[in-house]
């Protein structure tokens, strides 16, 4: 039963790890960058939604609505003032400039909402409880619990059919492949990109409402640690790779978990990372990820 | 090719140029800066008595420098508007790294610092007592707790408890009150505080018959799930969970304990405190909850320091800003008891400081403490404090 | 003599290197004696000395190997936390302070060296971001690590655990060199600036020497086009671990400095944030360009400093300053300035 029940937690956390690594994995899949600044764009969506329904007194629907809408502009701003500059320039500039921006909004955010921990208000308690009780009380699966593995899944399936089926899609997927050729093609390019970090930005808002909701405090450095997680996550399901996303997290929160519980609480999060360096051993692109052949 | 050579020579001269330029260009600079953060608008008509802050202004700790900072500064404000001996507080941000606080130090002996107020953490607080020892300043600390501040450094001293001495505390505590038999451990092993009170905790309650059936930690920068640590002492049988951690990851063990059921004594040291006054905190959730503390902010000896926190910055005071609030009143203290003048160099000030703080009248009343007195290794004595969260308010027990 | 011809560009901007540092070096000193440098400034002379050889020894790796590592702090605190216990354990056999820092500098250059042929193996199997992950995950691993390690030392040696202090057994007489996540403390101060400059030299001439050498050619080779170089015979494993291995082992070295120049240092120091930092040294420098990383380890280590002015907005302008300089870096218009100074943009375009 305690297997059942930490299996339940494990997978609760991985599914946390997975929605923000799809948000990672998209923007990496296309504009082949890693987007560190995207665990702050999740904090600043905890905040917006804190804001609007702490202060404001909103429904959370709207305010996650809002909260949506807040971060694809930001994404958009930032991606038009700090990365489009950057498009011909080695990938490594773009990343230090991401990390120029992670540091910008924390720091933002320090200053804006003050240093002392928010607590998120519990969005997903029916009735007084915040989760369902079986087997006589051995086994408790919480409500936000059920509805981040739902959002991942749904998120997942519709980036799926979005990308494979819809113009915009194949616009992008044709980016990630070739961004000379599809600019022949005549595919513009850079809004497709800059789409690409739209669509990002808002998954990452969800993913940031989900966060906070499971874990409900809320401070400038909340984004960061959770970021790099799913940054793991993603590499871990083979990066680029929308189902190998949703796999890396899942898997990632259930090891943890088990180290957790089955090991040693000190050394979980080296046990974690051996692990992923043993898999990535025995498959050098991830689980999911495309063997890439390299052309001579 | 030429041309790049020259360029590359101009280039590294410009940058000796400013790193030089930095050296004589610094002190106007900073002087100008300090002046923001200082309140020298009271009658001022001796020069103050200058005092350098160092703690976490940015990054992750920063809730507890700020707090430090603010506390200090309330103080600082109604000293000066006594008249008579004036201070000037410049605090420097040190990200809650070593390095970093180094780094803020000397920036403050450049400002022409007398006094160090702090560090606001254990690990940048060990590295600048080293310095401040080689140097001479007088050195009083409102929330660095481990003893490795203090050890073989005269000059100093702490307003807070020990760590070992808080875990220790503790565990006497709720063997002598009864408690609990069955006691789980849950502590933070990537902080030296959280480590430091419950090794102690965990050897003194083995001491006193306490039976601990569950240790377990979390790491530094993962601490959101606990569902693991809470299984295992609820699956122990643990009737009291002692968590020397800060109110931020409790706040999320308080949530999953309750999502799973879970209600054992939950007892915590003075990092807890501060859990009430979190915004949008459900208050019921700590209900219970037993923290040694040595603040109450509904104390009536309190109630002036808490209205002018309030006004100035918009929230309610934890200990870290009353630990800072009686730093300042103890250096004041031990000034007027010193006879400490502006004109005092800083290894001067630093002897009789020492000499006031250890000679066996001085004591002060604060808010974190009736009679607080400090021996020569620069720990602090005052009667420790628990309290309990009774309808969403403390109780002193 | 065709062959001088053509080292001799080479040769010369390595000694424009050297000479840069020996005159920063020189400048330092004269300011210092002549007690006309702040103490902010003096105080930072040696984080500096041991930035620059960390910023150095990754642009070994990313730079001239062209392989991202995000875990470099990883070597570094390997080679802090070691030196450490050997200096406090040389104590009573080596007197001289500036012997014991070296032998115990070394011992910590050599042990991160040895903990790399362990990172090596996925080094030489991954490429790209899988690399990256790994050289993250490897740092995360030694900072856990570290931080659940206790080492005491008394009258009979040394002391190994991980439970708590208590549990090592030591005598009476016995010191606690290493305290799980309360760190070492209690480090004698050793380091020096003199001390420093002189690791950079080394520094300087060991990646210098190396990129000269047959094997830092066949290492770029390698960078720029794997398949071409291994076509004409060059083994990528032999080549690509002779670079991370050199690049750990300074690693190590400067971690040594770095740690014994602090009273008390904590495993979650030396964390991905650190390995960041360093980083952005390299990038800011421009990739395989050792003066630049020199360069851009000092401006960024003095920068927040210079910034303290702004109070609270300190770090917000950090981040924005940071941004403005990649912009402008990589702008078409001020690259061919920049070029001229040989800053900021890779001296060839990167192997995608």
């Amino acid at each position: 039963m305690t297997i059942l029940s930490n299996l339940i937690s494990g997978i609760s956390l991985g599914s946390i790890y997975a929605i923000i690594a799809l948000g990672y994995t998209m923007v990496y899949g296309i504009a082949k960058m890693l987007n560190f600044a995207h665990g702050d764009v999740i904090m600043v969506g905890g905040y917006l939604c804190f804001c609007t329904t702490s202060y404001l007194g909103w429904h959370p629907l709207p305010a996650v609505l809002l909260a949506i809408v807040g971060c694809t502009v930001l994404g958009i701003v930032v991606e038009r003032l700090a990365y489009k500059p950057l498009r011909s320039a080695p990938s490594l500039a773009v990343l230090i400039t991401a990390i120029g921006v992670s540091y910008f909004l924390q720091n933002a955010a320090l200053l804006l909402w003050g240093s002392d921990p928010k607590v998120f208000p519990a969005f997903f308690s029916f009735s007084g409880q915040s989760g369902v009780a079986l087997l006589g009380g051995q086994l408790n699966i919480t409500y936000v619990a059920m509805i981040t593995v739902t959002v991942c899944l749904v998120i997942m399936l519709a980036l799926t059919t979005f990308t494979g089926h819809t113009k915009m899609g194949k616009a992008m997927r044709a980016v990630s492949e070739d961004k000379g050729a599809a600019q022949l093609m005549g595919i513009d390019v850079n809004f497709t990109i800059s789409m690409t970090f739209a669509i990002g930005s808002g998954l990452a808002a969800i993913a940031g409402v989900l966060l906070c909701s499971t874990y409900p405090t809320l401070m400038p450095t909340t984004g960061s640690m959770p970021g790099i997680k799913a940054f793991t996550a993603a590499v871990f399901g083979g990066i680029g790779s929308t189902p190998g996303a949703l796999l890396g997290g899942l898997l990632l929160g259930v090891i943890q978990i088990f180290a957790q519980a089955y090991v040693s609480t000190q050394l979980s999060d080296a046990i974690v990372f051996a692990v992923l360096i043993v898999v990535l051993l025995v498959k050098p692109t991830g689980l999911l990820g495309r063997q890439v052949r390299e052309k001579v | 090719m030429k041309r790049k050579n020259v360029c590359s020579l101009v280039l590294a001269a410009a940058m000796m140029a400013t790193l030089a330029g930095c050296g004589s260009g610094g002190a106007s600079s900073a002087a100008a800066a300090s002046s923001g953060s200082a309140s020298g608008s009271a009658a001022a008509s001796a020069d103050p008595i200058k005092i350098g802050g160092i703690g976490p202004i940015t990054g992750s700790a920063a809730v507890y420098g700020i707090a430090t900072r603010n506390g200090a500064q309330v103080a600082v404000d109604e000293i000066n508007a006594m008249g008579g001996m004036q201070f000037e507080l410049n605090f420097q941000d040190d990200e809650a790294d070593a390095e970093k606080g180094v780094n803020a130090y000397h920036t403050l002996q450049d400002w022409g610092m007398q006094i160090v107020y702090g560090c606001t953490t254990t690990g940048s607080c060990v590295n600048v007592a080293a310095e401040t020892n080689a140097d001479r300043y007088f050195q009083l600390t409102p929330s660095a707790s481990s003893t490795d501040v203090t050890a073989g450094k005269d000059n100093v001293f702490q307003v807070c408890f020990t760590d070992p001495g808080q875990g220790t505390t503790a565990a006497d505590y709720v063997a002598e009150q009864g408690l609990a038999k069955k006691v789980a451990v849950l502590y933070n092993n990537g902080d030296a505080y959280s480590t430091g009170i419950a090794t102690a905790f965990a050897a003194e309650a083995a001491a006193k018959g306490l039976e601990v059936v569950s240790n377990t930690t979390f790491p530094d920068d993962t601490n959101t799930d606990f569902s693991v640590q809470l299984s295992d002492a609820k699956n122990n049988g643990a009737e009291l969970v002692f968590m020397p951690i800060y109110y931020t990851p409790a706040s999320l063990v308080l949530n999953q304990a309750k999502s799973m059921d879970y209600s054992p004594i939950f007892f915590g040291g003075d990092g807890m405190d501060g859990i009430l006054a979190m915004e949008g905190f459900d208050t019921s959730l700590a209900e219970g909850l037993m923290l040694m503390t040595p603040f109450n902010a509904s104390d009536a000896g309190a109630a002036d320091f808490v209205a002018k926190y309030e006004a100035a910055y918009g929230e309610t005071p934890n200990q870290f800003a009353a630990d800072g609030y009686d730093c300042i009143y103890a250096i004041y203290a031990a000034c007027e008891k010193a006879g400490i003048t502006a004109d005092m160099s800083h290894e001067d000030v630093c002897e009789a400081m020492i000499a006031a703080f250890t000679s066996s009248d001085f004591s002060v009343d604060g808010l974190t403490g009736k009679g607080m007195t400090w021996g020569t290794n620069g720990e602090v004595s005052k009667a420790p404090m628990v309290v309990k969260v009774e309808n969403g308010a403390y109780s002193t027990m | 003599m065709e062959k001088l011809k053509r080292m001799a560009p080479s040769t010369r901007s390595s000694f424009i290197t050297y000479g840069m540092v020996i005159v920063a070096y020189a400048v330092m000193e004269a300011l210092l004696s002549g007690g006309l440098l702040k103490s902010s400034l003096k105080g930072l002379l040696v984080p500096i000395c041991a930035y620059v050889v960390m910023a150095v020894s990754l642009n070994l790796t990313v730079g001239i190997m062209g392989e991202l590592s995000l875990g470099h702090a990883g070597f570094m605190s390997v080679g802090a936390f070691t030196a450490v216990i050997a200096a406090a354990a040389l104590e009573s056999t080596v007197t001289s302070g500036p012997v014991r820092l070296a032998v115990s500098m070394a011992i910590g250059g050599v042990a991160a060296g040895l903990v790399s042929l362990i990172v090596v193996v996925p080094v030489l199997r991954l490429q790209g971001d899988y690399l990256a992950i790994v050289t993250l995950a490897f740092g995360e691993i030694i900072k856990n690590i570290i931080n659940c390690v206790y080492v005491g030392l008394d009258g009979e040696g040394f002391h190994f655990g991980m439970k708590d202090a208590a549990s090592l057994g030591l005598a009476a007489d016995g010191k606690m060199l290493l305290q799980g996540p309360m760190g070492a403390v209690g480090i004698q101060k050793l380091s020096s600036f003199t001390a420093g400059f002189l690791l950079i030299l080394l520094t300087l001439a060991v990646a210098l020497n190396f990129i000269h050498s047959r094997a830092g050619r066949a290492v770029m080779a390698l960078r720029d086009n794997r398949i071409a170089a291994e076509s004409v015979g060059i083994s990528p494993s032999r080549y690509k671990m002779m670079a991370f291995v050199t690049s750990a082992v300074l690693a190590g070295l400067a971690g040594g400095l770095y740690a014994m120049n602090f009273s008390s240092i904590l495993a979650k120091k030396f964390d991905f944030n650190t390995s960041i930092l360093i980083l952005v040294f390299v990038v800011l420098g421009g990739m395989g360009n050792i003066r630049g990383s020199v360069i851009a380890a000092a401006a960024l280590t003095v920068l927040p400093e210079l910034l303290r002015d702004f109070s609270d907005y300190r770090m917000l302008v950090y981040a924005i300053v940071l941004i403005l300089v990649m912009l402008f870096t990589n702008n078409p218009a001020c690259k061919t300035v920049f070029a001229r100074f040989k800053l900021g943009s890779p001296a060839k375009k990167e192997a995608v």
